[in-house]
C-alpha cells in the first residue's frame, strides 16, 4: 500500500532578528498509511506543529523549509500556491488548538461550514451548502443542528466549538486529517468525548490523522503509530503499543512516567529543565543536559535514528539495551 | 419545531441586545447624537421652514437680534439665522461626502498595504508619509489654491489631506487581525488571499475606523470652514458657515453676524467628538 503521507529529510529553519539562520526541525521522516492514525508527541517547542504546518505551506514568511514531504506521491513542499490551496481543506483538513479563535466572531458558524464547503465545490448552492452543514453536525453529535448552524461561535460551549470545527475540517471529506491539540483547550471530560468522535470518525470515515499532542494519555487510545519529537528531531518511533511497554528513550520514558497513573501509588516524576532555544542547541545529543543518564559520548556526537529493540530510537544508550547489559 | 423557533428567537435577542448596547452610551454621546440628528434634520428639510429665503434682502442692514430676525441681520440685510440654517445644506452633506471618501479611499490602501506587506506596503505607506509630512489645513489651501477656489475643489483636497489617517488605521487593524488563528484557519481550509481578506479580515477590522470617522466628521465641518473663511471654499453670495464667519469678521463690533455660523460649526464639532467618545468607549475594549 503507498502510504498517505511520507515526508523525507525534512528541515525548517527560522532566521532570527541578528540574521542567523536556526534549524527549528532537523530532518524528519514520517510515514502514514491510509486510516491510520498517528501521533505525534513532543513538548512546546520540539518542532510538531511547525512540521504539520510545513505540508500546507502555513509557516510565516520567511521560514526555510528543505526536504520532501509527499501526500499521495505529491510533492507538498515547494508546491505552487494555486494548488496547495486546492488540498488545503479538501483533501487535508485541519482542526486547531482553540476552536473560538479558530472560527471567524462575526459570521455565523453555518455559514463558515458552508463557505468551507462552496469553496472546493463551486457547482453547490448555499442552501445546500448548509444542508450539508447541518448533516455534519449531525454526524459530529452536536444537538439540534438545524438551529445551531444559525447561531455565532460564541454561543457555543467549548466542546460544542471544537465538535463544529471537526465538522469544518470534515467538510469536504478530506483523507487526512491534521488535529492540532484539539484537546489542549478543553475540560478533561470534554476532551474525552473529542477523543471518542475522534476515533468513531476514524472508523466510520476511515480518514488517516495526524494528532499533535504533548499529552501521552491523549494519544494512548487513539494512535495506531507514535513519533517522539525533541528539539527538532523524532527520538523515537513506533507502534504506541511498542513505544509505551518497550520505551527505548530516556526522553519517551520521562514523558511517560509525568502522566499520572490512576491507582495513585508512586511519586510522579518530572523532567528537569526545559526545551532548548533552537537557536542554543546543545551540542552532541539536545537532550543530553536533561537526561538522567547522560554520558560523555552524548555530548559530542548526535545519535541517528535506528532500530533498536522494537522501536526506533535516536539514543546512544537506549534503555532497551541498557536493561539488557544490567540483565548480563 | 426548532426550524419554526430558531428564526423567531434570533431577532428579538439581537434587539435586546442593540438596546442594553445603546443604553450603556454616555450622556454626552446621546446629547452629540441629538445635536447630530437635529442638523441631519435641518439638511434634510429647511427649505420648508417658514422664514426668510438665505440670498433675500429681507430687512435693514446690520439689525442685532430681535424677535423678526432671530439672529439679527448682516451688511446686505439678509437673515443670519435663515443663511445659518441654510449653511448646513452645504457644509454637512459636504462633510459626509469628504469622510466617506476619505474612509474608502483610504482604507482600501490601508488594507491592502497591511494584508500583503512587502514592496505594496512600503509603497502606499512612504505616500501616506509625505502626505502627513505637512499640516493638514497648509496642504489643504495649497491644493485648493491649486485647483482654483470652489466648493468641489476644497473636497477634493480635503479628501486628499484626510485619507492618509485612514490608510494606517485600517493597516494597524489588518496588521493586528491577520495574525489570528481563524485567518490561518481559513487559509488551511483552502481560501484564496483575497477571499481572506474580504470575508476573515476586513469585517474586524472597521471599529477604529467607524469612531475616528465619527470624530473627523466635525473636523472636516472646521476645515470647509476655513478653507471657505480664506476664500477658497463656497464663493460669497452662498450661506456657507465660513465665509459667514468671513464676513462677520470684517465687521467686528456687529458680532451676530458671525455668531451663528460659530455656533453651528461649534455644535457640531462638539457632538462628533461627543459620540465619537461614547463609541469609543462601547466597543474599543482597551480603553475600558
Amino acid at each position: 500500500m503507498s502510504p498517505l503521507l511520507k515526508t523525507k529529510d525534512l528541515r525548517i529553519e527560522f532566521r532570527n532578528d541578528d540574521g542567523i539562520w536556526a534549524e527549528a526541525l532537523c530532518g524528519v521522516d514520517l510515514s502514514l498509511d491510509p486510516g491510520e492514525v498517528l501521533g505525534i508527541v513532543g513538548e512546546s517547542g520540539s518542532g510538531k506543529s511547525i512540521a504539520m504546518m510545513a505540508l500546507l505551506q502555513l509557516l510565516p514568511r520567511g521560514a526555510r523549509v528543505s526536504g520532501s514531504a509527499r501526500f499521495k506521491g505529491q510533492e507538498l513542499i515547494g508546491m505552487p500556491p494555486a494548488r496547495i490551496r486546492q488540498l488545503r481543506g479538501k483533501s487535508i483538513g485541519c482542526v486547531f488548538q482553540d476552536p473560538l479563535s479558530a472560527f471567524n466572531s462575526v459570521l455565523r458558524i453555518g455559514d463558515q461550514i458552508a463557505e468551507a464547503i462552496t469553496l472546493h465545490d463551486r457547482s453547490m448552492s448555499k442552501r445546500d451548502a448548509l444542508k450539508e452543514a447541518e448533516r455534519l453536525f449531525e454526524l459530529v453529535a452536536i444537538p439540534q443542528p438545524a438551529k445551531r448552524i444559525r447561531q455565532y461561535p460564541h454561543e457555543f460551549s467549548g466542546g460544542m466549538r471544537q465538535r463544529a470545527m471537526i465538522a469544518m475540517a470534515l467538510a469536504n471529506r478530506p483523507e487526512l486529517l491534521i488535529a492540532d491539540e484539539p484537546t489542549t483547550a478543553l475540560d478533561v471530560t470534554v476532551q474525552a468525548q473529542i477523543l471518542d468522535l475522534l476515533r468513531d470518525l476514524r472508523k466510520d470515515l476511515g480518514i488517516g490523522m495526524v494528532l499533535i499532542t504533548h499529552d501521552l494519555g491523549v494519544v494512548a487510545g487513539i494512535a495506531d503509530k507514535i513519533a517522539v519529537m525533541y528539539g527538532g528531531r523524532i527520538v523515537e518511533r513506533g507502534t504506541t503499543d511498542d513505544v509505551f511497554y518497550h520505551t527505548a528513550h530516556p526522553y519517551s520514558a520521562g514523558l511517560i512516567g509525568a502522566v499520572p497513573s490512576l491507582d495513585g501509588t508512586g511519586k510522579l516524576q518530572q523532567i528537569d529543565g526545559t526545551p532548548p532555544s533552537i537557536f542554543n542547541r546543545p551540542s552532541g545529543c539536545s537532550f543530553h543536559p536533561r537526561c538522567s543518564q547522560v554520558e560523555e559520548i552524548c555530548r559530542m556526537q548526535t545519535p541517528e535514528l535506528e532500530s533498536v529493540g522494537e522501536t526506533d530510537c535516536a539514543c546512544h544508550l537506549p534503555l532497551v539495551t541498557r536493561d539488557a547489559k544490567v540483565a548480563e | 419545531m426548532a426550524d419554526i423557533s430558531a428564526p423567531v428567537a434570533a431577532p428579538a435577542r439581537r434587539s435586546g441586545g442593540f438596546r442594553r448596547t445603546f443604553r450603556k452610551l454616555p450622556v454626552t454621546a446621546i446629547i452629540g447624537a441629538a445635536i447630530l440628528l437635529f442638523w441631519i434634520f435641518t439638511v434634510l428639510t429647511v427649505q420648508f421652514w417658514p422664514m426668510a429665503e438665505p440670498l433675500d434682502m429681507v430687512g435693514r442692514r446690520l439689525q442685532p437680534p430681535s424677535a423678526e430676525h432671530w439672529l439679527g441681520t448682516d451688511a446686505l440685510g439678509r437673515d443670519v439665522f435663515s443663511r445659518t440654517m441654510h449653511g448646513a445644506v452645504w457644509s454637512i452633506p459636504i462633510a459626509i461626502l469628504v469622510v466617506a471618501c476619505a474612509v474608502a479611499i483610504g482604507s482600501l490602501l490601508g488594507a491592502i498595504s497591511g494584508f500583503f506587506g512587502g514592496w505594496t506596503d512600503g509603497i502606499i505607506m512612504r505616500l501616506v508619509d509625505v502626505t502627513v509630512a505637512f499640516p493638514p489645513i497648509l496642504l489643504a489651501m495649497a491644493v485648493a489654491a491649486m485647483l482654483g477656489p470652489g466648493l468641489t475643489n476644497a473636497s477634493i483636497a480635503m479628501v486628499i489631506v484626510w485619507w492618509p489617517i485612514y490608510a494606517r488605521l485600517m493597516r494597524a487593524q489588518v496588521l493586528e487581525v491577520k495574525e489570528r488563528e481563524h485567518v490561518e484557519a481559513a487559509i488551511a481550509g483552502g481560501a484564496s488571499p483575497l477571499r481572506v481578506l474580504r470575508v476573515h479580515v476586513l469585517p474586524l477590522c472597521w471599529t477604529p475606523t467607524l469612531i475616528n470617522a465619527t470624530m473627523d466628521f466635525g473636523q472636516v465641518v472646521l476645515l470647509a470652514a476655513s478653507l471657505s473663511f480664506i476664500g477658497l471654499g463656497a464663493k460669497p453670495p452662498s450661506p456657507e458657515w465660513g465665509s459667514m464667519i468671513s464676513e462677520g469678521a470684517t465687521r467686528f463690533y456687529d458680532w451676530w453676524i458671525a455668531f451663528g455660523p460659530g455656533m453651528a460649526i461649534l455644535t457640531v464639532v462638539l457632538a462628533t467628538s461627543f459620540l465619537g467618545d461614547g463609541l469609543r468607549d462601547l466597543f474599543d475594549r482597551r480603553s475600558q
